[in-house]
């Protein structure tokens, strides 16, 4: 039994070990909470981590050490031992249940209670396989990333246009899932400046692996100004190639599934790219939104990610060149 | 190391084998060679059929796992397809749940729950027979769509919309829905037979406070599985129709309700974890007090336990769902209701442990196992708490954390116990002993390999890693959770592989065993080993829940050698006996071997296929033919002498 209880060692070290790391780094930990929901839960996590392990231990102990001991004869007849797993198969975890049961109250309550002041409302609604993030009240329209001021109650509708998904940010609020023919409110609140990553927690079908998102917390003068940019139409092209991208993509098939508002291009199949040069990635969070990727994401998206809905779109280098440098004008 | 019975406790049934034994071998002699393979309804070849069949089941859903652990191991792989890997994971889990883990407790359940409550055969011998042929059919069913590439693909647990034809065409569903209907026909029966045999068949004198643990473990298993397949098959049923006959309870744009699945689905699953570990746990029950030489601690109060898990694991289906939107009451009932079904298991688990410190153990490698699993399991029993709170639930459910949860709780709970159970079992099924050298490596290797697998998987998850995601990201810390959970993944593999090996070298270099070679407390030890076809020569009268410990049980065997009330030395016959008390009743003649459940399976699943592939019209032929079948079946009934 030796073995196992060396086992139980290395396992203890590489827990706390990884604990530490979990804290620290660009990991979407859950424990490195940015905003009060997922604050709650990491808080509650470690006094759950301390008497899991507690309890852990205690019956590891009991469990080897009777093997370990090397008795020549049974121990005496005395009692049957009701009262031993009495007091502590029922009682002592009796108490410890009530008293989770009293943290998971207190959480529900806190992280479900909506905010009596919700600043702004956001919808999101999940598509096979990205975002669409619309802002309440406005014309703003953008994909897989969502914008918010720091400090600020948001409520959040969530919606699908298809399958189930479920909205999660580890760093700022546990899983709301996004059911059909259902809006589920739920709210959120990011403490921090920063760019969170989240994640479809909801299998979803292929490519369920590459259906990430980015919460970007920023300072309020600084949202504004983003929100008042999103909510203008398309700039105009100036320089001759982007304008020829204009024309291609308004005249060929990207428009009959895109939209740019302030263009003849207003189809509803992928997302939104009226500032799709604004946002730093593609794909949902897959690939980084540069010419080279977003050529060959154009080019032939189903190399990058396969299933998507976007068909390889045939076009010459020369049109190619020009609707990405058109593309990568709008910010 | 092995202390074997104190000798003379098995004179008596030497002696008793001596007077009877001939008669008996004659007439419970079943044909040899092929046609005998065909027409067995012997519980013995058929328990130990489940157990091989589920066994190759276990290989390839295993290997399964490997593949997608080997695409995990490194950030951005490319070694399988998005579809292959849905695929990989689909039915990995639909396999190990329904074509692996239950299966392998009813192969234990159907070859000792007759040895161990003292009777000859299960009450219905044919029906046992369907019940594996069935199983057998659906799984080749289920496992000859990986082959085709169209395996289902939905998940496990399959959510509408995803598995509706507008989403995931293609046989892939249907796979799962046929699959998981037709094998559900083999798990009712055989849950029935199991319930049957033990409130009927006990040997005289048997009364429910000395049923065997194992054996009360596997009847409310049985009443769980009998109460949980309907909704599941509901589910299917219907959602095999929305996707052939255009029906539309799960289609949201024509008003159906997605939700509707999840509640059916984990009506049935959540209970379903508790059909896989308490059958297991019963192993434990039976493994502990042999091997510490003690009756177990407190045999009322676990018999209360299990029936109570059976119970309550109805009523906590919710918390797999706790992110979906429902109303706080009802998230706050079923919190309250997950926290509860953990009491029972507290009471197990300190049985078990005061059984130990109670008496003096013996190291063997079922204890080794045994031990093992107390580690693992109060692991997964302690994360499994942890999901009660329900923002906590909400943050990591759905995540790697769940998965290094559940198979805390299905492997460390319920295959590490099946280990136990194989290698305590062993030599009463083969008649050879396995190396305790060999075993302990086993153990060694697979505990470890089981810990670095998936320890790591509760670190992935907090760090934000999505469950059933082919692929995932550099730089985002996964890395290197995901290396070591791989690297584990091969070292579980290995072990498991060098237990096989051991099993089959002991089948060829094995020492033979004794009858009773660890000295156990309950009736299988009173048999051969491996037992006679008829099992016991003189079916004894118990006097005690520790019949082999008792002395009185064993010298029935002597006392009734000559009335033939008890040696029944005509026809295939045993005894049947009241429910509460085990007061004998009556005799019963026990049909013989039969070509007929190999036939009615063998149509059912000429049905199904034609149902996969559309041709309704044949496949209503085939039920028809089913019916007839079925009808003959009932022609033939063995005549009862008056």
């Amino acid at each position: 039994m030796q073995r196992s209880s060396r086992a139980c060692w290395v396992v203890l070290c590489l827990a706390c070990l990884s604990l530490s790391a979990a804290c620290s780094g660009p990991s979407p930990s859950t424990l490195d909470p940015q905003g009060p929901k997922s604050e709650t839960v990491a808080g509650s996590w470690w006094l759950l981590l301390g008497v899991a392990a507690a309890v852990c231990l205690i019956v590891t102990v009991l469990a080897v050490v009777p093997v370990l001991r090397r008795r020549r004869v049974a121990g005496p007849r005395s009692g049957d031992g009701m009262r031993v797993v009495l007091v502590c198969g029922v009682i002592l975890p009796a108490i410890v249940f009530a008293s989770t049961f009293g943290l998971s109250m207190r959480d529900l309550v806190d992280t479900s209670r909506a905010p009596t002041t919700p600043r702004m409302t956001i919808d999101v609604i999940g598509h096979q396989w990205w975002w669409e993030v619309r802002y309440s009240g406005g014309p703003a329209v953008t994909a897989n990333e969502i914008h918010v001021p720091v400090g600020t109650n948001i409520r959040l509708r969530l919606r699908t246009a298809d399958v189930i998904h479920s909205f999660w940010v580890p760093q700022v609020m546990p899983k709301m899932d996004l059911l059909p023919r259902r809006v589920n409110q739920t709210w959120l609140r990011v403490d921090r400046v920063g760019r969170y990553r989240g994640q479809c927690a909801e299998y979803c079908g292929l490519q369920h692996a590459h259906m990430a998102f980015f919460v970007v917390a920023q300072h309020r003068a600084g949202f504004d100004t983003w929100l008042r940019r999103m909510s203008a139409t398309a700039r105009q092209p100036v320089d001759a190639m982007a304008q020829r991208g204009e024309q291609v993509f308004t005249s060929t098939t990207c428009a009959t599934c895109h939209t740019v508002r302030g263009t003849s291009a207003d189809g509803h199949v992928g997302p939104d790219l009226t500032h799709v040069g604004s946002r730093s990635t593609l794909a949902s969070g897959l690939i980084p939104n540069d010419v080279g990727s977003m050529s060959g994401w154009i080019a032939n998206s189903q190399a990058v990610k396969p299933g998507n809905k976007m068909p390889p779109q045939k076009l010459s280098p020369a049109d190619l060149r020009a609707v990405v440098a058109y593309l990568q004008e709008l910010r | 190391m092995t202390a074997t019975t104190p000798p003379g406790v098995l004179d008596e049934r030497f002696e008793a084998e001596r007077s009877v034994g001939p008669r008996l071998d004659e007439l419970w002699a079943e044909e040899p060679g092929f046609v005998g393979f065909v027409t067995t309804v012997n519980h013995k070849r058929i328990g130990r059929r489940y157990l091989v069949t589920a066994a190759f089941f276990f290989m390839i859903a295993g290997l399964e796992a490997l593949v997608m652990r080997t695409q995990l191991g490194s950030p951005d792989n490319r070694l399988v397809s998005p579809e292959l890997y849905d695929q990989l994971f689909t039915l990995h889990g639909t396999a190990m749940i329904f074509f692996v883990a239950t299966p392998l407790n009813n192969g234990f359940g159907n070859f000792f729950l007759p040895l161990m409550v003292g009777t000859r055969d299960m009450a219905f011998p044919r029906l046992n027979a369907l019940s594996y042929w069935i199983f057998l059919f659906s799984g080749l069913f289920m496992f000859s769509s990986l082959v085709l590439g169209m395996a289902p693909d939905g998940g496990w647990f399959a959510y509408v919309p995803l598995t509706t034809d507008r989403y995931l065409p293609g046989l892939n569903l249907d796979f799962y829905t046929l699959g998981l209907l037709f094998l559900a026909v083999s798990s009712t029966v055989g849950a029935i037979n199991l319930i049957v045999t033990a409130l009927k068949m006990r040997a005289p004198g048997m009364s429910l406070n000395r049923v065997p643990l194992y054996v009360w473990a596997v009847v409310v298993q049985s009443f769980m599985l009998v109460f949980a397949l309907p909704p599941l098959d509901v589910a299917n049923l219907m959602l095999f129709m929305d996707r052939r006959v255009g029906t539309r309870f799960f289609a949201p744009s024509k008003g159906g309700d997605s939700i509707l699945w999840q509640h059916l689905f984990w009506l049935f699953g959540h209970p379903d974890v508790y059909i896989i570990v308490l059958p297991a746990m019963g192993i434990i029950s039976a493994v502990v007090p042999t091997f510490s030489r003690r009756p177990i601690t407190a045999y009322p109060l676990v018999v209360t336990a299990t029936i109570a898990t059976g119970i309550i694991s109805f009523g906590v289906w919710v918390h797999h769902m706790f992110a979906v939107g429902l109303s706080t009451v009802s998230l706050s009932f079923f919190s309250a209701a997950t926290l509860t079904i953990s009491l029972p298991a507290g009471i197990q688990m300190f049985a078990w442990i005061t059984t130990l410190w109670r008496g003096r153990v013996v190291l063997s490698t079922a204890m080794l196992y045994a031990v093992g699993f107390l580690v693992a399991f109060v692991l997964g029993g302690v994360t499994g708490v942890m999901f009660a709170v329900v923002p906590f639930d909400q943050q990591v459910t759905d995540s790697y954390f769940v998965v290094a949860h559940f198979h805390y709780v299905l492997f460390g709970g319920a295959m590490l116990p099946l280990l136990a159970g194989l290698f305590y079992w062993w030599p009463k099924m083969t008649g050879r002993m396995t190396s305790v050298r060999g075993g302990a490596w086993s153990f060694a290797l697979v505990f470890g390999g089981f810990n670095l697998t998936f320890f790591p998987m509760h670190i992935s998850g907090l760090l934000g890693m999505p469950r059933r995601i082919y692929t995932y990201q550099p730089g985002i810390g996964w890395t290197l959770w995901n290396l070591l959970s791989t690297i584990g993944a091969f070292l579980l593999a290995t072990g498991l592989f060098f237990t096989l090996g051991l099993f089959v070298h002991s089948l060829f270099r094995g020492a033979r065993a004794p009858d009773d070679p660890w000295g156990g407390n309950t009736l299988e030890w009173a048999t051969g080993s491996p037992p006679k076809p008829y099992n016991f020569p003189v079916i004894p009268t118990v006097h005690s829940a520790n019949p082999l410990w008792d002395g009185s049980t064993m010298a029935s065997m002597v006392e009734h050698r000559d009335d033939d009330g008890r040696t029944l030395t005509a026809e295939h016959r045993t005894l049947r006996t009241s429910e509460l008390d085990g007061r004998l009743e009556a005799v019963m003649v026990m049909p013989e071997e039969s070509p007929v459940p190999l036939v009615t399976a063998a149509l059912l699943t000429a049905a199904v296929i034609c149902l996969l592939a559309g041709l309704y019209v044949v496949a209503a032929a085939a039920f028809v033919l089913l019916g007839v079948a079925v009808l003959w079946w009932m022609w033939h009934r063995p005549e009862v002498e008056p």
